[in-house]
């Protein structure tokens, strides 16, 4: 476990930092929390609401079972206590987006209680940069509608078809020191989320939001007054918020003043927050036990069938890169960042073990160099994601196979490579077609070192003379005169032995 | 021939299946008496098409020999909270008035699917908020029955359910539906000389019903008779996946398990409802009941229920503090009223419309609702009255270790006159004192008529049962039913 170091330097000294996360993640369901509706993203306005969403009088709401199972594995995800009882309260107020003049949530009973998360600071140096944030708490609860205020002149507009979406809120406590801190504990709990299929991480599309407390004190001392600000949509704003905010903070103290507590906004394009309301007119939202829901009562076969469910995580999975397949801490951090990502690098080692008749672990570390340099590299330069990637984990797979065995140099995949990104065709037909097999046969390659040698006398001299350096140039020159089909070791061999 | 509208339920659905007559006579027949009642502003809506349309329906299956749903042939009024598909449904409020549902409560729907017609929508207290019906947006119900003696004073019919107390009193249905959150079926049934019971919390859905208070709303038929109690209640009652509370039990079949032998039943009697300054009258009648269900074949003991004083102080927490959030959807946003003035904002939108569509006792409901619950009283007031409501039915759990079931009054007085007690929320909401510890506890409790006051005013008696046991209820109503031999009717001046 690490301390933190990142200070801010007032003119009264140096300050520390306190922040605690408040996400919102929408769960993955094909259905709202309460009515059944559907959930589809980017669909016309009020094309997903149901009588219940819309707050029809006599509509009741019913748990959509599949919501609280998600949020059960996210919880057994991050280790949590999982509540066998849990209760739905009413949250009360007004506004045009919250059809029922309330929003169901879980404030007294939540459904999942403490757990935590272990972020790294330095993915190159894991082990010393660890450091454990702990989650108050998860709770279920609705979403809002949304309001539309540039679709008339005087009028606002309102769209429900997020209203009842089921949101988890997952609470963090104030354990984070600095923004770095801040940012991974929210890209950690992306990745979580994400492996465990209960939210797809979409910040741009607001499944996945945070409201981002933070406070300043000298350090040592007692935690100072907080603000909260709402709704920021990437990891890179949660930094961002928490620098300009800690700052804003202590050069109000440090000129003698307070901090209020209070809601903020964030302006991403001035890269500043704005008081958005005060704890005086803070509503009273009058909680108290939703009447229309009963208790949430969990059996063990529910809870169990909810830990058969869960993936191997992340932590888990990246000590088995690291031990069992004898990944260096940097590749296993970077391929088990993204689920999406570990599913297509295991699809690549699973297949080529398979073909080359090898282990796991035999392949694993040529495949992730290729994956994470050449794959990566091509994918970025023709803007498209692992998702969407031209080249399957099966041909990626074949690609390295073909350079194990021998049948093609390292050279010559990287233009098969690119012949795959560009056609799509599969690695072994292109070798084969275009006549790209690596030769070992020595006679052809002898030939080509006795014609190099003989072309370059002057520089068979110098060699010869000492300059050892040269020895490159003949290899490259033989590798060129064969179109790089010579077994690179062959030739070595055969270059040694002509300059003998 | 008899007066098809002097049937009963059992004996129209009887007498259809008889051929003794058709459906549409029946139909026509409370069509007229509706259309010629209008004195009485018991409906809100009149629906003669809908009952017309049923009852067609009914001749025709009929004739094509097919099977006929248990209430087929059988008109009936639909109290106004219940959503009616394409029919309008207020709650007796502005703020819904001109609001047509596109979709069908459950229970009405069951109704429907039984093969009853809607001779229209019943007027109610606002919201069901009210023991007069003295708070309907569209008018006081009348009673239509008036004291001996010459005194034409408007009475009131009860509430909430006052439009179908009223109705079926005066013969405009056979039969209706009532709600019951504090004693809003069995307040206006004793008010009107007829019966009702509210079943236990969870045997009817209660999606499509406009809620008040969603932990003691029940729906509920009323009837002249027992018999047609259970006979409704059979088909209104039953699980329904969309309401969380419902319950997932089978429905039993009321009608058939109908005894009036208490012989192995025990009755108590709980002494708290005795308080000094009962009523004489009403203590008679309840000493007569006593020794009816004795004849009966029960034996009787006391009870005690000791948190009875701190049941009706416990519901105007709770019942007003879920109203007040259960309320907060009428907003002007979507449908119903919207007031809109010049220039206004959103606060100043949702200030209009609530000012001009709730009426003055919904309000002081919804505030009182909104002071319970806010931050510094929640404990004091709400939580308590949880822990309260806890006690009251723990009360009740021991009483129904010695007995079967509970003989007391339903209503402190016989009906009072319009306007007598509207000046003071506390003495109105003091008729609710015999009927709220059962909701509270979600017990079924029914009311049954027990004879007339000195006035000629209808009185009756309340038994309480254990919960899900509304066979024994319906089976106590009944013995007291046949022993009353309560035949008296309002005499027709409407």
């Amino acid at each position: 476990m690490t301390e933190s170091t990142y200070r801010i330097q007032g003119a009264t000294g140096e300050w520390e930092v306190v922040i605690g996360l408040e996400v919102h993640a929408q769960v993955t369901s094909n259905a709202k929390l309460f009515s059944g509706a559907a959930t589809a993203f980017g669909a016309e306005p009020n094309t997903q609401v149901s009588l219940v969403d819309a707050a029809m009088p006599g509509m009741l709401p019913v748990p959509n079972m599949e919501c609280i199972r998600q949020a059960v594995r996210t919880g057994m995800a991050i280790d949590a206590q999982i509540n066998k009882w849990s209760r739905f309260d009413r949250k009360n107020y007004f506004y045009a987006d919250l059809p029922q003049g309330y929003q169901i949530s879980q404030l007294y009973h939540p459904i999942v209680g403490e757990g935590q998360i272990e972020i790294v600071l330095d993915e190159k140096n894991p082990d010393a940069s660890k450091k454990v944030i702990g989650v108050e708490r998860i709770h279920v609860e609705q979403d809002a509608g949304k309001l539309m205020h540039d679709q008339h002149p005087t009028s606002s507009y309102v769209d429900l078809n997020r209203s009842g979406v089921a949101l988890m809120e997952i609470v963090s406590k104030p354990d984070m020191r600095s923004p770095a801190e801040a940012g991974a504990y929210l890209s950690k709990l992306r990745t979580i989320l994400r492996y465990v299929g209960s939210c797809d991480g979409n910040m741009d599309q607001g499944s996945m939001r945070a409201d981002v407390n933070v406070s300043v004190r000298k350090p040592g001392e007692e935690f100072g007054t907080r603000t909260e600000t709402k709704n920021v949509n990437s990891v890179r704003f949660v930094m961002a918020v928490v620098e300009h905010e800690a700052n804003r903070q202590v050069d109000v103290l440090e000129a003698g003043g307070k901090i209020v507590q209070e809601t903020r906004l964030y302006d991403p394009d001035r890269n500043e927050t704005r008081s958005m309301r005060s704890k005086e007119d803070a509503h009273d939202y009058r909680y108290f036990p939703d009447p229309d829901l009963l208790p949430l009562e969990l059996d063990d076969a529910f809870l169990e069938a909810c830990r058969q469910s869960l993936p191997e995580l992340p932590d888990a999975k990246r000590a088995r890169y690291e031990g069992d397949l004898g990944l260096s801490a940097y590749n296993a951090a970077t391929l088990t960042a993204d689920a999406d990502t570990a599913r297509w690098f295991e699809a690549l080692l699973t297949e080529g073990a398979r073909i080359q008749k090898k282990s796991e672990g035999d392949v694993a570390k040529a495949s992730a160099n290729w994956l994470l340099s050449e794959l990566y590299g091509a994918l970025n330069r023709i803007g498209k994601s692992l998702e969407d990637s031209p080249v399957s984990p099966e041909e990626g797979a074949e690609l390295l196979a073909l350079v194990a065995d021998g049948t093609i140099s390292g050279t010559i995949a990287k233009q098969v490579f690119e012949i795959m990104l560009e056609t799509g065709e599969k690695p072994g037909r292109i070798v084969e077609e275009k006549g790209l097999k690596q030769t070992s046969d020595t006679g052809a390659i002898e030939a080509a070192v006795a014609k190099v040698l003989a072309d370059n006398g002057d520089k068979v001299e110098q060699y010869r003379g000492g300059k050892e350096a040269l020895f490159g140039f003949f290899v490259g020159q033989t590798m060129k005169a064969m179109q790089g089909k010579a077994n690179p070791q062959v030739v070595n061999e055969l270059v040694k032995k002509g300059l003998g | 021939m008899t007066d098809l509208t002097d049937l009963t339920v059992a004996e129209i659905r009887d007498g259809f299946r008889a051929g003794d007559f058709s459906a549409r006579e029946v139909a026509e027949g409370f069509n007229a008496n509706v259309a010629a009642a209008r004195a009485l502003n018991a409906f809100i809506v009149e629906t003669p098409d809908k009952a017309l349309e049923a009852a067609d329906a009914a001749d025709k299956a009929k004739a094509a020999g097919e099977t006929l749903g248990a209430l087929a042939g059988v008109p009936i009024g639909m109290k106004d909270l219940f959503c009616t598909e394409g029919t309008q449904t207020t709650a007796a409020s502005h703020m819904l008035e001109g609001f047509v549902p596109t979709y069908e409560s459950t229970v009405s729907g069951k109704l429907w699917a039984a093969g009853a017609g809607m001779l229209g929508k019943l007027n109610l207290d606002q919201f069901a908020m009210g023991s007069s019906n003295e708070t309907s947006y569209f008018g006081n119900v009348i009673s239509p029955w008036r004291r001996g003696g010459g005194d034409n004073a408007a009475l009131a019919p009860g509430g909430s359910s006052g439009g179908s107390s009223s109705a079926i009193s005066a013969r405009l249905c056979p039969a209706a539906t009532g709600t019951d959150t504090g004693g809003s079926i069995r307040q206006p049934a004793a008010f009107t000389g007829i019966s009702g019971i509210k079943p236990t919390y969870g045997r009817c859905s209660r999606w499509g019903i406009v809620a008040f208070a969603s932990s003691l709303d029940q729906a509920g038929p009323m009837a002249r008779t027992v018999r047609d109690n259970a006979i409704l209640l059979e088909v209104m009652s039953g699980f329904d996946p969309k309401d969380s509370t419902s319950l997932d039990l089978a429905v039993p079949q009321w009608e058939a398990g109908l005894s009036s032998d208490l012989r192995g039943k025990t009755v108590g009697i709980p002494k708290e409802y005795r308080p000094d300054g009962l009523n004489a009258e009403i203590s008679a009648m309840w000493d007569r009941g006593i020794a009816w269900l004795k004849d009966a074949g029960a034996e009787v003991v006391e009870v005690s229920l000791p948190h009875t004083k701190y049941a009706l102080p416990t519901y105007y927490i709770i019942a007003p503090a879920e109203a007040s959030s259960n309320l907060a959807r009428y907003d002007g946003v979507r449908y119903g009223q919207r007031d809109l003035p010049d220039g206004a904002g959103l606060q100043d939108m949702y200030a209009a419309t609530r000012a001009a569509g709730f009426g003055p006792e919904v309000k002081r409901r919804i505030m009182i609702g909104t002071y319970v619950l806010s931050a510094g009283f929640y404990d004091a007031y709400y939580t308590q009255a949880q822990k309260v409501r806890a006690l009251i039915a723990r009360d009740f759990e021991q009483a129904f270790e010695k007995c079967d079931l509970l003989l007391t009054p339903t209503a402190p007085s016989a009906s009072f006159a319009l306007g007598e007690k509207q000046a003071d929320p506390l003495a109105m909401y003091l008729n609710d004192v015999f009927t709220v510890p059962a909701s509270l506890a979600g017990l079924p409790a029914m009311a049954v008529p027990g004879g007339l006051d000195s006035a000629g005013l209808p009185i009756g008696l309340q038994i309480i049962g254990k919960a899900l046991d509304e066979q024994t209820v319906l089976n106590a109503s009944l013995a007291i039913e046949e022993r009353a031999g309560f035949t008296a009717r309002p005499e027709k001046w409407w």
